[in-house]
């Protein structure tokens, strides 16, 4: 699996998130409030909001447009809805972050 | 008839109630009151000190009652004399007042000791509000205080103090706390329970002096002890106030002596409250003295009923939050008593019942209180316990087979059961009033019964006999909670947050209790205002709990491009504005150009990595953001006015202008959108609006809580002033009344239909002080709110939103 870094843990706010433009579009990296990380497509599975965009809570974010609440963990819709968007493998060594996208385009292909 | 009421407590206040339902018009009413307010709950000063209540929500009789019931109220009169002869009373301003009838309720005085140092600065009593405004602002230096009297009053007194943050010390001259109503065991508990929250005890302490040079500085014991202290409440008694009644001739002892149809030795003048003595009792406690109101009331409409006060032991219950008290009648030890006793160490659990011939005649329940009301029932109606002797001090759930339920342990007591003890109203006239008036809300049970209406202890009682009554009909969680995270509902949110003092989000979660670690998207934007709006200057506004369109100060659309309105203050604009707007649609190739409906241009379809150059170039021409994102001051919309317009009455663009350059960059629970009319042709469409003007030749018709979204409803007149001033100020004291109050997401017309028209218009029309008191913290808190957030970003601020944190290219992907 081949990593690529994205940038440094603190270049993202506490409970918030940032973008990485890619060729396989556009995917939302989070940070939660205990530091954890995550990479998801950042397109919500309902009507394909950024979620990049949304309020940071749990492991969990809220997209802008119309409230669905995304699990960060598993990419999948909680509560009433159905739907899910692909999770990006994420990891941090020494306060950097990488991202593989082998996988999620292998995923995609 | 001419009825004249010196003194305005509770006791005359339910009085009156009970005139004006049985003989309304039947006398023309005249009140004094010493002090300079309406009716309210004195029981509830408790709840105000320690910051759980306000004053507003413990008033029982507004300034719109007396009107409604043609009652003059003179306040912050004190009647200083009574000419029986003539039949008049006269106040110390002076005023003389005739009466056919005259009642006398001038209530208690405090027991002031009679030791040195006692009229020092900072010393104290505890009986009005006076006294409860008094000791916060003295609280606010968070420094020491003594509490005289470890009663009923002076523990509520210190645990009010002690939560507004005072290092408190109770000194009690006997040796338990509560000795009346409590035996020495229970007393032990208390005062654990007591010192647990952090306020010190000291029993058997005789106090010698309160020392200081003019101002407290300490209070000193019989036994040469010295208490720092530089606030000294005194709670170590009441009497009742019956000098006025004296100094007339009438007949008085302890209190001024009443019948038990309360007259007084003179027939034409009554006594009832705190102030009477009745068979040679005085009274402290609400019950009894609502009891006396009746009968005062009953006499006042036929001279001959036979309504009669009998007196009867009335339960106590401390209202500290998290103590469970309750005690009833007489628990002494004596020869021909028996006691029942339990007690769960672990559980801080103590219940005793003291028996005489197998009728119950006191009652003590340290703990767990809820049986209280059946145990005040068996005593009543003296029934012979012997069959339940066993099993009597579990409670009623334990009588007869098996345990119940309490709904079933409701549903079991009988009709005449007494549910609210302060306001004497049982079981029977609750299940009724439900039952005929179909009142499915726990207010309107309290509208119409007054049960749980006074200090609220039995309101879980009334819970669950309008279960019982209704079924599946009611709802007892009626407080509907903010969130999934927590139970509290956004009302309790807001008080908590300034009573607690409560100044970050994670500070109101963790104290709140909330049930998730850092909220969710529906609480966090929500307590992110509340804290901005009671914190002014203190918290610093969380970005990341704030929805997009407030972070990037602009609205998300569809697509995931973003809108941007700038300001044209008042619907106002230029040459040299169009042609900025115009360059920057042509720089950044923005698709859509539209004008909205409050008078602003909207540049539609930008890209996110756009905005900050879009609002460098429209911050070059002079514009700033207008806020058409925010639950805040959004637009002021006007017609032209006396500029223009034939029909024009006023300047109504430069009044918008005003109002908007003063009001801009404000958050508010929802969005707030103005109007200004030059005249009721109303062009610039005032009266669906949030707040609107209506301008006419004798000044500025204030208008608010309209809307035109969702709901379509016409504004309603707050009032009319003279001046574009005033006009300011009343609008301004309007919206920060709104600030302070309203739920997140509440439109000010939902707002204004919970909290009343009138009482708006009591706050910010009649009450001068109330209305400068909003205007002051808006104006203050504008400091910290009025900075272009556009420009903030232009220079740099939060750049991480505007930029991908990286871009990666194929090569990379493809490695």
């Amino acid at each position: 699996m081949s990593w690529v870094s994205i940038g440094s843990m603190t270049d993202i706010p506490r409970r918030g998130a940032r973008c990485v433009e890619t060729p396989l579009g556009k995917i939302a990296v989070f940070r939660t409030a205990e530091d954890r990380v995550f990479a998801i497509e950042d397109h919500c599975p309902h009507k394909g909001g950024p979620l990049s965009q949304g309020i940071v809570h749990g492991a969990a974010v809220t997209c802008p447009l119309h409230n669905w609440v995304i699990s960060l963990e598993t990419g999948k819709a909680l509560g009433a809805d159905d739907g899910s968007v692909r999770t990006i493998p994420i990891k941090v060594e020494g306060g950097v972050l990488f991202i593989s996208l082998a996988v999620a385009a292998d995923r995609a292909a | 008839m001419k009825l004249v009421i010196i003194g305005n407590g509770m006791a005359p206040g339910r009085m009156l109630e009970h005139l004006l339902e049985s003989a309304p018009g039947r006398y023309d009413v005249t009140i004094f009151n010493a002090e300079p307010r309406v009716n309210y709950d004195r029981i509830m000063l408790s709840p105000v000190l320690s910051g759980e209540k306000n004053y507003e929500q413990i008033i029982i009789h507004g300034d719109g009652w007396y009107i409604k019931n043609g009652i003059t109220l003179y306040k912050g009169h004190k009647i200083v004399a009574i000419d029986r002869e003539a039949k008049t009373v006269t106040s110390d301003h002076g005023v003389v007042e005739p009466y056919d009838k005259l009642i006398i309720a001038t209530g208690s005085v405090p027991f002031i000791l009679p030791v040195p140092g006692n009229t020092l600065a900072g010393v104290l009593s505890y009986r009005d509000l006076d006294d409860v405004n008094a000791m916060l602002l003295a609280a606010q230096s968070r420094a020491k205080a003594v509490v005289i009297g470890g009663g009923l009053l002076g523990l509520e007194a210190a645990a009010g103090l002690e939560a507004q943050g005072m290092d408190v010390t109770v000194l009690h001259l006997m040796p338990t706390l509560m000795e009346r109503q409590l035996d020495p065991a229970a007393g032990y508990l208390l005062q654990r329970a007591i010192e647990d929250r952090g306020i010190k005890v000291i029993c058997k302490a005789n106090t010698k002096a309160i020392v200081g040079d003019k101002k407290v500085e300490g209070v000193e014991l019989a036994d040469g002890r010295i208490i720092p202290a530089t606030l000294v409440v005194m709670a170590a008694g009441i009497k009742p106030n019956a000098g006025l009644a004296k100094e007339a001739g009438l007949a008085t002892s302890r209190g001024i002596v009443v019948d038990s149809g309360m007259h007084t030795s003179d027939p034409d003048i009554y006594a009832l409250g705190e102030c009477a003595e009745v068979g040679g009792h005085v009274y402290g406690l609400v019950a009894p003295l609502y009891e006396m109101a009746r009968v005062a009331a009953a006499h006042l409409v036929d001279e001959g009923s036979t309504a009669a006060f009998v007196h009867n032991d009335t339960p106590t219950k401390l209202k500290v939050t998290g103590i469970e008290l309750f005690s009833l009648g007489d628990f002494a030890d004596g020869e021909d008593r028996h006691e029942i006793v339990l007690r769960d160490a672990s559980a801080g659990i103590y219940k005793r019942v003291v028996l005489k011939d197998n009728r119950i005649i006191g009652t003590v329940l340290y703990g767990e209180t809820a049986d209280g009301a059946w145990f005040n029932d068996l005593k009543k109606k003296q029934v012979d316990i012997t069959d339940m002797r066993d099993t009597l001090i579990f409670g009623q759930a334990y009588q007869g087979g098996a345990p119940l339920d309490p709904m079933a342990a409701v549903a079991a007591l009988p009709d005449d059961a007494e549910i609210c003890g302060c306001n004497g109203v049982c079981k029977g006239k609750i299940v009724g009033a439900i039952q005929e008036k179909n009142l499915t809300s726990l207010d309107d049970v309290r509208a119409h019964t007054k049960a749980s209406a006074s200090c609220g202890s039995c309101t879980g009682l009334v819970e669950q006999l309008m279960s019982v009554t209704l079924g599946d009909a009611y709802n007892p969680a009626a407080v509907q909670p903010m969130c999934g995270c927590t139970t509290l509902g956004h009302d309790d949110v807001r008080r908590l947050i300034k009573a607690k003092g409560l100044k970050n989000i994670y500070a109101v979660m963790q104290e709140l209790e909330w049930t998730t670690s850092c909220g969710c998207a529906k609480c966090r934007p929500a307590l992110n205002y509340y804290l901005v709006c009671d914190w002014p200057g203190e918290y610093a506004d969380d970005y990341q709990s704030r929805f997009i369109n407030e972070r990037v100060h602009a609205n998300i659309q569809r697509n995931g491009t973003y809108s941007v309105v700038p300001r044209m203050w008042g619907g106002v604009t230029s040459a040299k504005e169009l042609r900025a707007i115009a360059d920057v649609v042509d720089k950044f190739n923005i698709p859509t150009v539209k004008v909205t409906g409050g008078q602003r241009i909207d540049m539609l379809g930008i890209r996110k990595e756009d905005l900050p150059a879009v609002w460098a170039d429209l911050g070059k021409a002079g514009f700033v953001s207008g806020h058409a994102y925010a639950k805040g001051l959004r637009t002021v919309k006007t017609c032209v006015g006396t500029d223009w317009c034939r029909f024009g009455t006023q300047d109504s663009t430069g009044l918008g202008i005003r109002i908007e350059k003063f009001m801009w960059g404000s958050w508010t629970p929802a969005k707030v959108k103005m109007a200004v009319s030059g005249c009721p042709r109303n062009c610039a469409e005032a009266t669906c609006k949030d707040v609107g003007v209506i301008c006419v030749d004798s000044g500025y018709e204030i208008h608010f809580a309209g809307a035109a979204g969702l709901d379509i409803k016409g504004t309603e007149v707050l009032g009319l002033v003279k001046t574009e001033d005033e006009a300011l100020e009343v609008i301004v004291a309007l919206v920060q009344m709104y600030r302070e109050q309203a739920r997140y997401l509440e439109r000010i017309y939902k707002w204004a239909k919970r909290v009343t028209i009138d009482e708006i218009r009591r706050q910010i029309l009649d009450d001068l002080d109330k209305r400068h008191g909003y205007y002051d913290r808006f104006v203050y808190s504008q400091n910290f709110a009025q900075v272009d957030p556009w420009s903030e970003r232009v220079s740099g601020l939060h750049k991480h939103e505007f930029k991908p944190m990286a871009t990666i290219g194929m090569a990379d992907a493809a490695e």
